[in-house]
């Protein structure tokens, strides 16, 4: 387990780097600048700023210095936040994002997973339908739909919660992102355990506990949800990394001071040291959530072991 | 009625299916007495498992049950849900055919067998452990408290076979309904499953209902048959009097379907059209970085020869590596060791230089269902190899020889734009052939090309490979766990075990006199009725 952890680790490397990579080199090829703005700064001063952070160099030459500042942990200073290091910015909004990622995952699996598996269990039944039909809606609506006409319902017409901001993390702003952040996962979820549950109900097994003399619940609880978790605990990567992209679009949206919105500012700035460290940053967060999740697979699963 | 157990009476099963009701089960009526053994037979489609399912009331929703089932006097059809939770795995139990998907893959086999006993009997903790320690050690699973808590898919087919066999008598059943519960294993193993069976049941003094579509495994093992063919119940009476006077044709067919007729050996002198030497296929475990990777080997070091016209059997227990070997004689796989075909030494020849080899040797697999791909038509199968090898051909010549290869086979041609869930198993296995036949090819690898059919449908297909045979100087290697098939078939066997030939020779003289000790073993499990 633990050698399979380590080399998991070690094969993650490459992967980051061909994400940095990518990424430094479509944040330069972009037009633009980070120190363009509406008033053309004198020739000189340009000058002096791009020379103090190292612009004026040759492209390669600013790749190398970024990847050797990046081995000492070290992601630069914000080219927009004068004040601030890129690893001060992302201390600052993590706890943030983590707060409405992880409450949008949560909300995912404990909706998601008892509406998959009422459906199955009451299959082309009238809950069935309900269920899917709203879960297809779910899937089809993209969150930067949903989010602005969620704050237009209960925020603007109706006032019962905040239609945006962040207010220190007080639970009413926190309840609109996190629905419009976690209905598309609800959705995926809920037809995922669906059709896996449909599958398990299916098997062999299943029969065999029924002939036990096992009542349809104790079927169903000890027999058929562990198995039918299964496919879904492998989308669960995935589904975190839905969390953490749409989480830019809806911190923008909302205006939650998170990573997400960060790296959306960082981008129209063309804040490179901004934008570059939150990438790193996600891809780490994706490669490592990834491993968790297979991680967990095998304690859910007896037959796979990692060694 | 305390001489009756188990009475069907009268039994009808419908599927409400979308295209209509489709019936299962046309009033059905037979008994079971305390203490006896009733075997249920019949081929896919008779309606026996259906039957049974319902005594259990085990069928889906879509199903609809007329008549009674009456398990000592009270009508199951008519009890409650929570009656009938009673009676499952404790009073009446089953096991299935499909030892390999029946067991939970999640729940250690302990905890599963302990579950009935909880369920029924209240019994849990140490007290159950030691019972289900004790149950396994019946069924003879080798150091049961250490397998106690195993998971199933560290166990053999056979173990958990044995598995569900514990669970199903945990409760002390007075009827077991055993479903095909040996159709999934190896001859040997079968035979052990039956011993196992009937030992239970002297000890235990509980009726089976064994259903079957193999007439012969119950020649010895039940007290009375009822033969069932398309939801009717056809015949029935004490085993011994069946056997001796079937009233019905389709009994008299079932008894006499292992398969006849023997092939003569070609002679010696006959050109040799593939020779193998010391081919060895492995296949790796566990791949290491830097220190070698670990190897199974799958064949170790076979020697065979094949003379135009001949017909080599291949037999062996599943794992044994008989397919490992056909795949390497056509370069499906990767092997080592020196083949030639035709003259031509395959080992030197790359993936291009192959193909035109393709054509001559063609390749028939077991399972007619995964076989062909469901999404093109009949026409389209058989044809696909003709694009490859005769890019000359247009369409009309194209056409011309597929018509003529589904004849070969006995098939209807218009058939040729249907799809192939539209065919039988016979009929799917039938353009199986036709799609390797339309190649013209010298030599056919035949892989249990008949193990997943019907007793009676496998009959036709082995004529009709006899016939093609004869017609087409074809060459076959006959791979099958089914000594019966390779009796009729082969002119030469070899018998394999772990990957090694442990007997070869004329198939006459393999039979009448097996030398080593495996091959009677598989003869003995092979021909129960003949040994008992």
């Amino acid at each position: 387990m633990l050698s399979y952890t380590l080399k998991r680790l070690l094969q993650a490397i490459p992967t980051l780097l061909i994400v940095i990579t990518i990424s430094f080199f479509l944040m330069r090829i972009a037009p633009g600048g980070p120190f363009d703005g509406e008033r053309q700064l004198p020739p000189e001063i340009e000058a002096n700023l791009e020379a103090a952070y190292h612009l004026d160099e040759p492209l390669p030459m600013q790749y190398l210095r970024y990847m050797g500042n990046l081995l000492q942990g070290d992601f630069g200073p914000s080219f927009k936040y004068k004040d601030f290091s890129v690893s001060e910015l992302i201390l600052q909004g993590f706890p943030v994002s983590l707060e409405i990622g992880g409450l949008a995952i949560l909300l995912a699996l404990l909706l998601g997973l008892p509406l998959g598996v009422i459906a199955a269990i009451r299959r082309n039944s009238a809950i069935d339908y309900a269920v899917m039909g709203t879960a297809l809606a779910g899937i089809a609506i993209p969150n930067f739909v949903i989010a602005p006409i969620l704050a237009l319902v209960f925020g603007v017409l109706l006032a019962w919660l905040p239609a945006g901001g962040w207010n220190g993390g007080a639970w009413p702003n926190l309840v609109l992102p996190v629905i419009a952040l976690s209905i598309q996962q609800i959705a995926y979820i809920a037809r995922m355990m669906r059709a896996s549950m449909i599958e398990v109900l299916g098997s062999h097994y299943i029969r065999t506990a029924r002939a036990k003399g096992l009542s349809e619940s104790q079927v169903i609880l000890r027999h058929a949800i562990r198995p039918a978790l299964l496919p879904v605990t492998s989308y669960l990567g995935p589904a975190i990394a839905g969390i953490i992209t749409g989480s830019v679009v809806i911190e923008q949206i909302f205006g939650i001071p998170g990573i997400g919105r960060y790296f959306v500012q960082g981008a129209l700035n063309r804040d490179y040291t901004l934008v570059m460290g939150t990438v790193v940053f996600y891809g780490a967060l994706i490669v490592l959530m990834n491993l968790l999740v297979d991680l967990a697979y095998s304690a859910l699963d007896p037959q796979i072991r990692y060694d | 009625m305390a001489d009756k157990l188990l009475e069907i009476d009268n039994l009808s099963v419908d599927f409400q299916l979308p295209t209509g009701s489709v019936s299962a089960v046309k009033g059905v009526s037979f008994d079971i007495r305390p203490g006896e053994t009733l075997a249920l037979v019949g081929e896919s489609g008779s309606g026996k498992s259906v039957s049974s399912t319902a005594a259990m009331r085990l069928l889906p929703e879509l199903a609809t049950t007329s008549g009674a089932i009456r398990f000592k006097g009270e009508d199951l059809l008519q009890a409650t849900p929570r009656r009938m939770r009673r009676i499952r795995g404790n009073a009446i139990s089953m096991i299935f055919q499909e030892p390999m998907t029946s067991l939970n893959p999640l729940h250690r086999i302990g905890a599963q067998i302990a579950e009935v006993l909880a369920r029924h009997k209240g019994t849990k903790g140490r007290a159950a452990r030691g019972k289900v320690i004790e149950l396994l050690e019946q069924v003879g699973i080798p150091e049961p408290a250490r397998r106690i808590d195993s998971y199933p898919y560290e166990l053999s087919g056979g173990q958990r076979q044995r598995v569900m066999i514990a669970m199903a008598l945990a409760c002390e059943p007075e009827l077991l309904i055993a479903d095909e519960p040996t159709t999934a294993l190896d001859v040997t193993v079968q035979a052990q499953i039956l011993a196992l069976l009937k030992d239970l049941q002297a000890r235990y003094g509980m009726a089976i209902l064994f259903i079957t579509h193999d007439l012969s495994v119950v020649r010895h093992f039940a007290d009375r048959v009822c033969v069932m063919r398309r939801g009717e119940l056809l015949e029935s009476g004490e085993t011994a009097e069946v056997f001796a006077n079937p009233c019905h044709d389709y009994t008299r067919m079932l008894i006499d379907a292992d398969p006849h007729g023997h092939k003569e050996p070609v002679a010696d002198d006959v050109p040799v059209l593939l020779e193998a030497r010391d081919v060895r296929v492995r296949f790796p475990i566990k791949k290491r970085l830097f220190r070698d990777s670990e190897y199974f080997e799958a064949v170790r070091g076979i020697d065979l020869t094949l003379r135009r016209g001949q017909t080599v059997g291949v037999v062996g227990e599943s794992g044994s590596g008989k397919s490992t070997l056909g795949r390497a004689l056509l370069r499906l796989l990767d092997s080592q060791g020196d083949i030639r075909f035709d003259e031509t030494d395959l080992a030197r020849l790359d993936t291009g230089g192959m193909r035109p080899l393709r054509a001559k040797m063609q390749v028939v697999f077991q399972d007619p269902y995964g076989s062909l791909s469901p999404r093109m038509t009949v026409g389209e199968v058989i044809s696909e190899g003709l694009r490859v090898h005769h890019p000359e051909f247009n369409r009309h010549q194209r056409e011309a020889q597929v018509i003529e290869a589904l004849k070969e086979v006995a098939l209807d041609p218009a058939m040729r734009n249907r799809y192939p869930h539209e065919f039988s198993g016979g009929q799917r296995q039938r353009i199986a052939i036709a799609r390797a036949l339309v190649l013209k090819p010298q030599f056919l690898l035949l892989d249990e090309p008949t193990s997943a059919l019907d007793r009676s449908v496998q009959v036709t297909v082995i004529d009709l490979l006899r016939d093609l045979q004869r017609r087409h100087d074809l060459t076959y290697l006959f791979i099958s766990h089914d000594l019966s098939v390779v009796r009729a078939l082969a002119d030469t066997v070899l018998v394999m075990k772990e990957g090694r030939v442990v007997e070869r020779g004329p198939t006459e003289a393999i039979f009448a006199d097996p030398q080593e000790a495996y091959t009677r073993e598989l003869m003995r499990a092979a021909f129960i009725d003949a040994a008992a």
